[in-house]
Formats: C-alpha cells, sequence, structure tokens
C-alpha cells in the first residue's frame, strides 16, 4: 500500500488547510467498500477521472475565445447562445449545462466567482484551481475586485467599469477577453495558445506574444 | 443558512495564493473522491442542491480547516450514511456487512460517458409565470433561513436591476430539503457596487448575482 501523503505535506506553500490524517487510505477504503457493496464501477469512476484530469481544460475554452475573435457571426451567436455555439465546437455536459459568454471590451472587465463554493464552467475550462475555490478569492471578489485583479498584476484605469458576476445558480460563466492589439496576423491556432485560463476567469487579460501583463 | 461558506465579503481570508501548474488533483484520493460523488450520485437519492447542503453543514472551523476535497469528503459520508448506503461500522471497518450486494452499479462506464457529454440539467420547460421583468428594480428579501439558500447574506435587503431572465430553474432551498423542484425563474440581478459596499466601491462597478424568483420583491419606492 502507499504511504498515505496529504496535501499540506506536500505542497505547503499552496495549501494552508490541513486534511484529516490518511485521506487516501480512508478513500480508498470507500471506494473498496462501494465497489464490494456493487453501488459504484471501478471502471466508470477511472472514466471520470481521466476525463477531468486530461480531457476537458481551459485549452476547450481557448479554441471558443479565439473562434469568436476571428469569425464574428461565431460571436455572435457565442453572445446570444453561449450553450449552442459552444457545443458547435463540441464542448458541452456536465457543470456547463447552461453557459453564458461575457465579452470584455475597453470599457467593460468581467470577473467571476462562486462566493458560495466553487461553481465552475467544467466544459470549457475543466476543474477549478485551488485559488478559485479558496476564502480568500471567494471572500474578496465581490467587495474588493479591483484590489484581486491587482494582486493577479492587472491594474483597471478607473474609466474601465467591472462587474462581477457571483455563480449563485446553475449559469456558468465564460469570459471573453479582449483580442491583443498586434495579434491581427496570427491562425486562429495560434490566437487559442495566447489565451490562458485565468483570462477566461478574467482575472488576467490576454498578452500578444512578448508582451507583459500591463495596461 | 448563515454558514462560514457565505463569504462574499469576508475580511481577513489572506492574500490570494494562485499556484503556477497547478495540477487538476494534488493526489490521487482527490480524483477518486470526484468520482465516486458523481458515481453515487447517479443513484438519484440525492440531488446537487443537497449535495452542496452537506458540504456546508460541515461544522464552521472545520469547513475552514480542511481542503476542499477533505472538506467535500466528509459531507459525502454523512450524504451515504443519511441514504442508508453503507453504516458507520462499515465505515469504520471498511468491511460491507452481509447483505444485498447490487448487480448493476447506477454508473456503468457507457453512463458515465452520457453523465460527462450531458450534464444534469436544472432548467424546466415549464410555463410557470416571472414575477419580473427586465429593467425592473427590486429588492432582494431580507432572509435568514436555517435551512440552505442560494441567496448570498452581502445581497440581502439590498436593491438592484432585474438585468436578464435565465428562465425557469429548480429552486435549491426546497430541493436541498427534498420538498420539491419548486421551479421557478431565475435572473441575473445587478447591484450597483455602492449599493452593497457603500462609498468605498468604484461608483461605475457592480456585482451580478443569479437570484430565484422567491428571493425577490419588488424594489421599494
Amino acid at each position: 500500500m502507499t504511504p498515505s501523503i496529504s496535501h499540506s505535506d506536500d505542497n505547503p506553500d499552496h495549501e494552508h488547510q490541513t486534511v484529516p490524517s490518511d485521506p487516501a487510505l480512508r478513500v480508498k477504503a470507500l471506494e473498496s467498500l462501494l465497489v464490494e457493496k456493487g453501488l459504484v464501477d471501478r471502471a466508470a469512476l477511472d472514466v471520470l477521472v481521466d476525463t477531468y484530469e486530461h480531457k476537458v481544460g481551459p485549452r476547450n475554452g481557448a479554441r471558443v475565445v479565439a473562434r469568436a475573435w476571428i469569425d464574428g457571426s461565431y460571436k455572435t451567436r457565442l453572445l446570444s447562445n453561449a450553450d449552442a455555439a459552444i457545443a458547435e465546437l463540441g464542448y458541452a455536459g456536465m457543470q456547463g449545462e447552461h453557459m453564458i459568454v461575457l465579452e470584455n471590451t475597453a470599457k467593460v472587465h468581467n470577473l467571476v466567482v462562486c462566493t458560495l463554493c466553487s461553481c465552475y464552467p467544467w466544459p470549457v475550462l475543466g476543474l477549478p484551481p485551488v485559488w478559485y475555490k479558496s476564502a480568500p478569492y471567494r471572500s474578496r471578489a465581490v467587495i474588493d475586485p479591483r484590489g484581486v485583479l491587482r494582486e493577479f498584476g492587472l491594474q483597471l484605469l478607473d474609466d474601465v467599469q467591472v462587474r462581477v458576476w457571483d455563480s449563485t445558480a446553475e449559469l456558468r460563466y465564460l469570459v471573453l477577453p479582449q483580442r491583443p492589439s498586434g495579434s491581427e496576423e496570427l491562425s486562429e491556432d495560434s490566437l487559442a495558445a495566447l489565451v490562458t485560463r485565468d483570462a477566461m476567469i478574467g482575472v488576467a487579460n490576454v498578452m500578444a506574444p512578448g508582451r507583459g501583463n500591463h495596461i | 443558512m448563515n454558514g462560514v461558506h457565505d463569504m462574499g465579503g469576508m475580511h481577513g481570508m489572506g492574500a490570494i495564493d494562485a499556484e503556477i501548474n497547478e495540477p487538476v488533483f494534488h493526489a490521487p484520493w482527490e480524483g477518486r473522491l470526484f468520482a465516486l460523488r458523481r458515481a453515487m450520485g447517479a443513484w438519484r437519492r440525492w440531488n446537487i442542491d443537497v449535495s452542496r447542503h452537506a458540504v456546508e453543514m460541515v461544522p464552521p472551523a472545520e469547513y475552514l480547516r480542511l481542503s476542499y476535497y477533505a472538506r467535500q469528503f466528509e459531507a459525502f459520508l454523512e450524504m451515504l450514511l443519511n441514504a442508508g448506503f453503507v453504516t458507520r461500522s462499515e465505515i469504520q471497518t471498511g468491511i460491507a456487512a452481509s447483505g444485498e450486494v447490487k448487480a448493476t452499479p447506477a454508473l456503468t462506464i457507457e453512463q458515465a460517458a452520457a453523465l460527462i457529454a450531458k450534464g444534469v440539467p436544472t432548467s424546466r420547460d415549464l410555463p410557470v409565470a416571472a414575477r419580473f421583468q427586465v429593467g425592473q428594480r427590486v429588492r432582494a428579501r431580507n432572509m435568514h433561513p436555517v435551512g440552505h439558500t442560494r441567496l448570498p447574506r452581502y445581497a440581502r435587503a439590498r436593491s438592484g436591476t432585474i438585468h436578464r431572465d435565465h428562465g425557469v430553474f429548480v429552486f435549491p432551498d426546497t430541493n436541498a430539503h427534498f420538498l420539491g423542484e419548486k421551479p421557478q425563474h431565475v435572473y441575473s440581478v445587478r447591484f450597483g457596487a455602492r449599493e452593497l459596499w457603500g462609498e468605498q466601491a468604484a461608483e461605475q462597478d457592480a456585482v451580478y448575482v443569479d437570484l430565484w424568483d422567491d428571493y425577490l420583491e419588488p424594489a421599494r419606492a
């Protein structure tokens, strides 16, 4: 049996909370119990883990963003009926059943949070990072969005309106970042490569190649 | 419930700690737990609102102390016990008591693929009338239910504007307690940042909160 290593032991810089002793052993024992009772199928569990660990992630969302940047009619469809437009690229499903896309402009910056827990658009971004589910982000995003953005290295000008979207219901939000200047010649694939997860949550802008994260 | 999970606007939680090149799961058990929760959910003995409420019921000090998945594990055990899938003695010993063994798990490989691809929509195609219209001024009710709710404290008794009508959805406050779906309209409600936070907030900023009909009342004159 493999020794149990808790996350907090493993990554002291990134997990200040603790886990119960031997979570690995406890979860393993529970899985065995549920398998023994015929309640779960290990192969189905493997499919779920493999899908969200390896197949679904922010590259999906990046493809949606890049398509919207190069195809005006796609962008129009994306902003008016996100579910259908995202499905055009083959992305749909669990925790993305009801999608809304928010367009950043020179005067509007959108930021997505789930103050109550961890709601996040899985089909286009995968599972959320720890910081998105953490108390600091959840508590501050609504009361001090500009401070949060500064912490991520993004200083917004006063004439930009910040819109924070709290995912309190079953709507899931994806930010359509501004296309960076200097990217006019890039292909759709090259554009998609520029788009980061953080930009699609709204805590960053997309930078053209060779640019820093500044205004 | 006025739980510690309802964090919007709280102070003192510290700096945001964003990990570079973060793995999806920090240890294999997190992935197994993630999958187990979906696989057991397929028995339909609870719903997403029940599972959210179970996490909120983790005592506040524990909630803050535990990691995200550790917190979910505690809540998952409670749901399994409440639904009668396992007993405390089975969890403690890890050994199944003699008894019925299910011939077919609720979630097979094929069903897992379908779940991933289709999800579990919570909208309902029902002719429920909307109580509010886009552009209308509304006030979030000043309510403090001891059960589950998705109306965050920071929005209660605050006034905003209906920005969008999302259509009809299951109502969490009843669904979380097996009291029915009570389908009703959900709206995106725009609250000015200063309405929520006072003069310290930037005048042009706003917070949009998705709120059900039962959370809202017409704005006071």
